[in-house]
C-alpha cells in the first residue's frame, strides 16, 4: 500500500506548572507574590474554606441545611483563583467554590443561606458584580464570555478601566457544548475571560477517563486557538501564579486562557451522593496524601514559618469566625412568601396581582429547615 | 414619510435605539454585512459599527448565553435568532438563567434584553423555518412574550422591549414581514408592553388573535361585516404578562369569543385565554370559547402548509358556531 505524503499543519504542546510537590518541597524558585505573608494568608483562606465545608456538610446531616457541595481537598483551586482578581474584576463561579467566594469576600453566612434555601444568599452584599453561584453545567462559562464582551465594550467605547472576568467549573463541564461555545466566541472576539477548570477526576460518579478521550483538559484550548496551561491544583502558589499571569494578559488585551487545575474531590459530589458507591478506596488514599493544606503547612514548617501553636492559634481563630457566621445563618431573616414574586420582574406584572395577594396572606414558613 | 414594512419597521426600531443607547449592541448569525437573513439588520452594522452590530460564531446557545452575561453587566443586548425553529439549544439559557437571574439575585443582577426571532409558517420554508412555539416561551415565569402584527407596533414595541428592564422575547411574524406597508414616523416613541390592542370595534363577537394570523383574522372580520355581524378584534400583542381585563371587557359587549393561533392547539394560548376567560367571566359567556388554531402535529413540509394554518374559512366556520350556539 502506497502511504499518501502530508505534511503538518498543526500541533500542540500542553504545559503543567508546579512550585511545590507532594512534600512540600519547592519545584522551582517562587513567584514574587508568595512573601510569607502572602502564603500564610493563602493557608489560612484554605483552612478556613474547609471548616466551612465542614461544618456546612454537619449542618445538613442534622437537618439544619439543605443539599450542600464540599470543596474538600480543591482548596488551593478556589483560594488561588479568587487571590488572582482585582476587587473590580468579575468572578462568575460554578456551585463548588468555598475558597474563592471567600476571597472575594462572600460571607461565610450567605453561603451557608444559599444552600439553606434562602435567595438572598446570592445577594452577595461585598462582592456586587459577582455572578451567583451556578447550577447547570458550564452554563456559566458563556455568561462570562457575555460579561467579558461587556467589559472590554465599556472599556473601549464607555471609558471604563480595563477589567477581567474568571469563571470556573468541572472538568465534567468540559464535556458540553458551552465550554466549547464559550472558549470559541472568547478565541475569536479576544476577549479578557479565564477559564478555570478544577479537574477534580469526577462528574458525580462518572470519573475522568470516561468523560473524554483527551489526556488533559487544557488541550480543549487548542480547538478554540485559546492559549492553555495545566496546573497543579492541589498547589496553591501554582494555581495562583497561573490565575495571576492569565488575568493581567487578559486586562492587557492579550485576549482568553484556560487553566486546568489537576486536583482530586477528596468528598461526596454532594451530600446527597456517596462516593463509596464508586470511588476506589486506594486512590482516594493516595489523593489524601497530596491534597493542599497539607502541602503548604509541610512548606512554610520547613521555612520555619508554621508550627503547631500557629496551627492552634489560626484554629481557635477559625473557630470564632464560624460560630458568629454560624449565629448569622441561624438567625438569618426569613423569607416572607411573597418574596417568590418580589423580583421576579423589575415591576410585579398586574396579572401576577392576584398570585401575590394569594401568597400575601399566607403565613411565613415557621424556622425548621 | 415612505411607508414601510414590518421588517423595515424593526431595522428602524434597532437603528434608533443604536443611536440614542450607547449600551444597546446588535448580534446574532449573519446579522452584519449580509444584513440578517431576512434584512432585519440591514445597513446597521455599517452605521454603527462591527463593535457594536456583530456576526456571531454559529451557536444558538451561545448567543443566548452570552447576552445574559452582556446585560448583567450593564449592556443592552439584542440578539436575533435566525428561525424560532433554531432558537432551542437557547432555550437553556432563556429558562435557567435570563427568566431568573433578578429572582435569584433578589434584584441585585437583571437581565434586560432582548432575543428576537422570526416565526411562523406560510413562506414555503424548508423543515423548522415555520414553528410558533410561542406557548413554551410564555410558559416560562420571569419572560415577556411580544408579538407585533403590523409596522407601527413593531417598532413601537420592539423600542419598549429593548428599554424594558426583564428579558424579552421577540417574535417577529416573517409571513407578513412585507405584507403591508404604513408610515411609521422614527420618532422613539415606544408602544406599552402588557396590554392588548384593539383593532376592530365590534359588538357580536371577539375574536383574540396575535401575529400574521391576524391578516386573516382581519379579513374575517370584514367578511362577517357584510353580512352584518361586527366583530370585535383583538391583539394581545403581549402574550405575556396576557391582559385579559381588556379580552373580558370586550365579552361584556359581545358575549363570545373566538381565539386564532398558528400554533397547535394542545397547550396552546387559546387554553390560557379561555381557562382565564372561564375563572374571571363565566357568567358573561353565551357560548363556549372557540379555538381556531394550527393542528396538533408537527408543522407539515410547504405542499400542506396552508392546509394547516387557520385560513379565514376556518375563522369563519368558528365564528358561525360560536355565534349559533347552542343551536
Amino acid at each position: 500500500m502506497h502511504k499518501p505524503r502530508m505534511h503538518l499543519v498543526a500541533s500542540f504542546d500542553i504545559a503543567h506548572l508546579q512550585y511545590l510537590d507532594e512534600q512540600g518541597r519547592a519545584t522551582q524558585a517562587l513567584p514574587d507574590f508568595a512573601t510569607p505573608d502572602a502564603l500564610q494568608a493563602m493557608y489560612r483562606q484554605m483552612a478556613l474554606a474547609r471548616l466551612v465545608d465542614d461544618h456546612a456538610v454537619k449542618l445538613q446531616r442534622t437537618g439544619q441545611l439543605g443539599t450542600y457541595p464540599s470543596s474538600l481537598g480543591q482548596e488551593a483551586i478556589g483560594v488561588g483563583t479568587g487571590g488572582a482578581l482585582r476587587r473590580q474584576d468579575i468572578y462568575c463561579p460554578y456551585y463548588r467554590e468555598t475558597g474563592a467566594l471567600l476571597e472575594r469576600g462572600v460571607e461565610v453566612a450567605e453561603i451557608l443561606a444559599i444552600w439553606g434555601g434562602y435567595e438572598r444568599g446570592q445577594d452577595f452584599r461585598h462582592a456586587p458584580g459577582d455572578f451567583p453561584l451556578c447550577i447547570p453545567i458550564a452554563t456559566q462559562l458563556l455568561h462570562a464570555a457575555g460579561v467579558a464582551f461587556a467589559l472590554a465594550y465599556q472599556q473601549r467605547h464607555m471609558g471604563a478601566e480595563p477589567r477581567v472576568v474568571v469563571t470556573s467549573a468541572g472538568d465534567g463541564a468540559s464535556s458540553r457544548g458551552d465550554f466549547y461555545e464559550a472558549m470559541n466566541l472568547a478565541g475569536a472576539w479576544k476577549l479578557p475571560v479565564v477559564f478555570v477548570i478544577n479537574n477534580n477526576q469526577w462528574a458525580i460518579s462518572v470519573s475522568r477517563r470516561a468523560q473524554t478521550a483527551a489526556c488533559t483538559i487544557a488541550q480543549k484550548a487548542v480547538a478554540a486557538g485559546i492559549n492553555s496551561l495545566q496546573v497543579d491544583g492541589n498547589d496553591v502558589i501554582a494555581v495562583r501564579a497561573a490565575v495571576s499571569d492569565a488575568v493581567e494578559r487578559a486586562r492587557a488585551g492579550g485576549g482568553p486562557m484556560l487553566i486546568e487545575a489537576v486536583s482530586y474531590r477528596l468528598c461526596d459530589h454532594t451530600t446527597a451522593d456517596d462516593a463509596s458507591r464508586y470511588c476506589p478506596p486506594d486512590e482516594l488514599e493516595a489523593a489524601r496524601a497530596r491534597e493542599p493544606l497539607l502541602r503548604l503547612a509541610r512548606y512554610l514548617g520547613h521555612a520555619g514559618l508554621w508550627d503547631s501553636a500557629r496551627e492552634e492559634e489560626l484554629q481557635r481563630e477559625l473557630a470564632e469566625i464560624m460560630e458568629r457566621e454560624l449565629l448569622a445563618y441561624r438567625d438569618w431573616e426569613p423569607e416572607v412568601p411573597t418574596a417568590m414574586l418580589e423580583h421576579l420582574y423589575a415591576t410585579l406584572p398586574e396579572p401576577l396581582l392576584e398570585q401575590y395577594d394569594e401568597l400575601a396572606a399566607m403565613p411565613p414558613p415557621t424556622g425548621a429547615s | 414619510m415612505p411607508a414601510i414594512t414590518l421588517v423595515e419597521a424593526v431595522t428602524q426600531a434597532l437603528a434608533y435605539e443604536l443611536r440614542e443607547d450607547p449600551r444597546v449592541v446588535v448580534f446574532g448569525q449573519d446579522v452584519g454585512v449580509n444584513g440578517g437573513v431576512f434584512r432585519a439588520t440591514d445597513g446597521l452594522q455599517a452605521e454603527f459599527g462591527g463593535a457594536r452590530v456583530l456576526d456571531t460564531p454559529l451557536a444558538e446557545n451561545m448567543i443566548a448565553g452570552i447576552a445574559v452575561g452582556m446585560a448583567a453587566q450593564g449592556l443592552r443586548p439584542v440578539a436575533e435568532f435566525q428561525f424560532m425553529g433554531f432558537i432551542y439549544p437557547g432555550l437553556d439559557q432563556m429558562l435557567s438563567h435570563a427568566a431568573r437571574l433578578r429572582n435569584r439575585t433578589r434584584g441585585r443582577l437583571s437581565c434586560p434584553l432582548v432575543y428576537r426571532a422570526p416565526y411562523g409558517g406560510g413562506i414555503h420554508a424548508p423543515e423548522h423555518h415555520s414553528e410558533s412555539t410561542e406557548a413554551i416561551f410564555a410558559h416560562i415565569p420571569g419572560l415577556r412574550v411580544v408579538v407585533p402584527s403590523s409596522p407601527g407596533r413593531a417598532y413601537g414595541l420592539l423600542l419598549a422591549a429593548i428599554r424594558d428592564p426583564d428579558p424579552v422575547i421577540f417574535l417577529e411574524p416573517k409571513r407578513i414581514y412585507r405584507a403591508l406597508r404604513q408610515e411609521v414616523p422614527d420618532n422613539g416613541e415606544a408602544l406599552p408592553l402588557d396590554r392588548c390592542f384593539r383593532l376592530r370595534e365590534g359588538t357580536d363577537i371577539t375574536l383574540v388573535a396575535w401575529g400574521a394570523a391576524l391578516k386573516e383574522t382581519l379579513a374575517a372580520a370584514e367578511q362577517l361585516s357584510a353580512e352584518g355581524v361586527e366583530a370585535e378584534v383583538i391583539d394581545p400583542a403581549t402574550l405575556k404578562p396576557l391582559d385579559i381585563h381588556t379580552i373580558i371587557d370586550s365579552l361584556e359587549k359581545t358575549r363570545r369569543c373566538v381565539v386564532i393561533h398558528e400554533a397547535a392547539r394542545f397547550c396552546g394560548l387559546g387554553a390560557e385565554i379561555a381557562a382565564q376567560i372561564n375563572e374571571y367571566a363565566f357568567d358573561l359567556l353565551d357560548a363556549p370559547v372557540h379555538r381556531v388554531t394550527g393542528f396538533d402535529t408537527v408543522m407539515p413540509y410547504y405542499r400542506l402548509e396552508d392546509c394547516y394554518l387557520p385560513d379565514m374559512e376556518r375563522i369563519l366556520a368558528g365564528v358561525r358556531r360560536t355565534l349559533e350556539y347552542p343551536a
